[in-house]
């Protein structure tokens, strides 16, 4: 791809551009203006926030599907369709770049092209699915009829057990590797068998988002060494600062590297729990106080926000220290948590900084038998949930809304609805971050005082 | 062609002599486990054993990780001469892990796993919400079954389902099981693959915050229904309902009522039971009695509410499903003991488990370090070394080992590399053609 400034036309001659849905394998031959690369960068990037934000909202696949057409409608269409093959092409490589230069970048960019590429292979017809599945180097093959008849019964109850319709006499199934489906054989939705996964034609996606992940997953690992290596000093002046901005701008801030360490101490950590901490947040302290003990995923949620939150390492391992000695003992914990805290905090190890969960990550996490973590409007009982939110304060009427909202699975707007409810303010931006509900809840309720001179 | 190792690589039975008295900390470890090669094969990978990760746990609680060795001598050796409590075996890196810090500061992360076996780890402490015997590090007969139980559902979806054939069941020595899938597809598996395993065998899902632990909102994948046709249904019916009786104590029968999401349901049944006492009939077991009328309680009531539909199910499921720890299976880098191992509070010896005979299996009675110490002790000393243990009571563990596991996976360890080999050789034969 040449950069050219924003004089010179463009001549288009892509050449992967075969299907209306790109694989991207080749970055294009072709000239791009300066400043559609920002623009085109950018009209992506609100297709890919989109995404995120409904999938961290909890939307159902149906409802993906619908808001994908949407997104891309709205941002990436082109009344002649070789310039809309060509801002595909265009943003998603310039999107690379942006995002192929940390772990996380790379995570975030990963999960959501890939839920875009699913999205839009589910909305092509049958035919043009089948055309781009021959594009993938696929290790299916479609069974026999013998073959069918045989797992008949077996796929039946795998319909069944989703609401699905029947296979029908003549319906194709692919016999796969299960190493090629992970998604499905997870949730199981497929029939396994000495190995091998029957899938139907509607879960075909399964294979091809694996492969596309896997390739997007190498392709960018290359393209943050090409660019370490060659592209940032090279374009120091012209690319590089536009694509430094482009990846600050929609993430928001992670809340890695607090403002202020150590605005925090000890002694306020009870007082500040039950004014400024998120439920799931303060069920954890709660838990901690009252067990004098935490699992793992209870340790690593509540340790990293209250880092986030700007408690030092020193007072961390002061504060967990005296609540663990109360159950294994203070050598102990030297012992066995004390390395944990010090790795959290970037200090053993590998020496990479972690950063505090956000509410999509929370969300995901599925605590188990003992467990604290995870988010308490997801997986608590009603009648808990509602114990747990009037200890919180929360009034009778803010609850019938809170839990009509985690009814429909929104759980990030029903910590939004807590806030509200608790603080006596509006939130408009919606709760993403625990460490956000807790410096928003700050600010509320410590108005810093301006010195006017 | 190629010599198995096997046959003259001694378990190394570390024992100090009998001066020692009390606690002797060593390993019994089968390290030929993971020998593959013996390095004259020209298929083979001379590095494969050096970069297998193995740890440490001393007496003083110091915990050495990423040890490594060249040969199984040196790796002997090393126990020998540190006596460690615990051996746990991690996964064979893409570099020996003594050398990982010149390559960790690649940023690509060219350290890192390779190979592992899958491994799955059930402790019967994460059953304590459903056993009322014993608690906490405690087992007894009356709570083993639901390990035997988690075996037997497992072990079968390891090979009808995903087509598994090398798999070693092991008693962690304590309080549970451990099991290691040793198929070459197994080792080669990936995190996110190991996950979706995972996931597959996950049923239970919740803490103390959430009352249904189990939920099946459509009828049953035919793996369930295999797990429980075959397994479970019987299971909890002939026994679990009466060794950790259920339904005998208002506590108790109040706790399965609360997996019942139907108030109507519930309370007809509560009021039955809480007027028990004069009409309950003697002969039949009073959690039968009451088992039997909650099934039909629920079938009876056309179910308006859609969560009745597979209550029965979910009740058994609850109480009788493996539950797995997932973090162990799904990562790569995650160490766990090694079979043979002596647990150190229980002295008990880690030895495998036969799938197909794991009824069998008592706890109570696996061999202690203190009984294989008297039984050599009092053996024929004028005995060769390697096969002192043969008239001890390890001894039918290690021919079950041997000829069960080991010999088969080597067998087809064997296979792979040479037809991996071969198939070089004709692709090397095939692009100087011209």
């Amino acid at each position: 791809m040449e950069i050219v400034p924003s004089q010179r036309t463009r001549t288009n001659t892509p050449n992967d551009s075969v299907s209306t849905l790109p694989l991207y394998r080749y970055a294009p031959q072709l000239e791009v203006r300066l400043e559609d690369f920002e623009v085109f960068a950018m009209d992506r990037l609100r297709v890919l926030k989109g995404i995120s934000d409904a999938l961290a909202r909890g939307k159902r696949p149906e409802e993906m599907e619908n808001l994908v057409r949407d997104l891309w409608k709205a941002n990436m269409r082109h009344p002649e369709a070789s310039e809309e093959v060509n801002k595909d092409i265009i943003s998603h490589f310039v999107l690379r770049l942006v995002y192929c230069r940390t772990e996380d970048l790379r995570k975030w960019f990963l999960s959501m092209e890939t839920a875009l590429y699913r999205y839009r292979f589910l909305l092509r017809s049958s035919e043009a699915k089948r055309a781009l599945m021959a594009e993938f180097d696929l290790p299916c093959k479609a069974i026999s009829r013998t073959e069918f008849e045989n797992v008949k019964e077996k796929l039946e109850q795998v319909a069944r057990s989703f609401d699905q319709p029947l296979p029908t006499a003549d319906a194709i199934f692919y016999k796969v590797p299960f190493e090629e489906v992970p998604e499905l054989v997870a949730g199981r939705r497929v029939y396994i068998h000495k190995g091998h996964a029957y899938v139907a034609m509607h879960q075909v996606v399964s294979l091809v988002v694996t492969q596309f992940r896997s390739n997007l997953s190498k392709a960018l690992i290359l393209t943050n060494r090409k660019w370490t290596s060659t592209i940032r000093e090279q374009e120091r002046d012209r690319l590089t600062p536009i694509v430094e901005a482009l990846s600050m701008s929609y993430l928001g801030p992670d809340y890695s590297q607090p403002k202020e360490f150590g605005e925090i101490s000890i002694k306020d950590l009870d007082q500040l729990a039950r004014s400024s901490f998120p439920l799931c947040m303060r069920h954890l302290f709660d838990k901690l106080r009252e067990d004098h003990h935490l699992k793992h995923g209870g340790r690593m949620q509540l340790g990293l926000f209250l880092k986030g939150v700007g408690l030092r390492m020193e007072d961390a391992l002061a504060f967990w220290k005296a609540e663990f000695s109360q159950k294994v003992g203070a050598e102990r914990f030297d012992k066995e948590y004390a390395y944990s805290i010090r790795h959290n905090y970037g200090k053993e190890g590998k020496r990479t900084d972690y950063t505090p969960y956000s509410c999509q990550k929370i969300i995901s996490l599925t605590p188990g038998v003992g467990d604290h973590h995870g988010c308490p409007y997801r997986h608590f009982s009603e009648e808990n949930l509602s114990a747990a939110l009037g200890r919180m304060g929360v009034g009778s009427r803010a609850m019938e809304d809170v839990l009509d909202k985690v009814r429909n699975r929104h759980y990030q707007l029903a910590c939004t609805l807590t806030f509200e409810a608790v603080h006596g303010s509006s939130c408009d931006a919606g709760i993403n971050h625990p460490n956000q509900y807790f410096s928003d809840s700050h600010k509320i309720l410590q108005p810093k005082v301006e010195i006017v001179i | 062609m190629t010599k198995e190792e096997s046959e003259n690589g001694s378990d190394d039975m570390l024992i100090d002599g009998p001066k020692q008295g009390s606690v002797i900390p060593d390993g019994f470890n089968p390290n030929y486990l993971k020998v593959y090669y013996d390095g004259r094969h020209p298929g083979c990978d001379k590095s494969y054993f050096g970069r297998r990760e193995f740890s440490f746990t001393l007496d003083n609680d110091i915990y050495l990780r990423f040890q490594s060795f060249n040969s199984e001598s040196e790796l002997e050796n090393s126990i020998k001469e540190k006596c460690p409590s615990k051996i746990d075996i991690g996964p064979v890196y893409s570099v020996d892990p003594a050398k990982r810090h010149a390559y960790a500061q690649g940023g690509d992360n060219v350290f890192a796993p390779v190979e592992r076996e899958l491994i799955f780890d059930i402790d019967i402490t994460d059953y304590d919400d459903v056993r009322y015997c014993c608690s906490g590090a405690d087992v007894c007969l009356e709570c083993w079954p639901l390990m035997t139980v988690a075996i037997k559902v497992i072990d079968t979806a390891l090979r009808d389902d995903f087509g598994f054939d090398h798999i070693l069941w092991v008693y962690s020595g304590r309080r549970g099981v451990h099991c290691w899938v040793c198929d070459g597809k197994a080792r080669r598996l990936t995190n996110e693959q190991r996950g979706a395993i995972a996931d597959y065998f996950r049923v239970y899902k919740g803490n103390e915050n959430s009352n249904k632990k189990v939920s099946f909102p459509g009828p049953l994948h035919p793996f369930l229904v295999r797990s429980y046709t075959e397994v479970l249904r019987e299971f909890f019916e002939e026994k679990l309902l009466l060794s950790q009786n259920l339904f005998s104590t208002e506590e108790r029968y109040e706790k399965i009522l609360s997996m019942i999401p139907d108030e109507s349901v519930t309370s007809e049944l509560r009021g039955k039971w809480q007027e028990n006492r004069r009409s309950s009939n003697s002969k039949e077991d009073i959690n039968f009695f009451r088992w039997e009328q909650l099934k039909n309680t629920l079938q009876s009531g056309k179910q308006k509410v859609q969560g009745l539909r597979r209550c029965v199910e979910e009740i058994v499921f609850a109480f009788t499903y493996p539950r797995l720890d997932m973090e162990v299976s799904k990562h790569r880098n995650h160490l766990l003991k090694a079979p043979f191992c002596v647990h150190p509070k229980t002295g008990r010896v880690c030895i495998p488990i036969d799938p197909k005979d794991c009824e069998e299996f008592d706890p109570t009675t696996v061999p202690t370090l203190s009984e294989l110490l008297r039984e050599l002790n009092t053996g024929d000393s004028r005995m060769d070394v390697d096969n002192e243990w043969e008239k001890t009571s390890l001894g039918k563990s290690i021919r079950f080992f041997r000829s069960s596991f080991l010999q088969p996976l080597l067998k087809s360890c064997k296979e792979e590399m040479e037809s991996g080999y071969k198939a070089k050789i004709q692709q090397t034969k095939n692009s100087l053609s011209w």
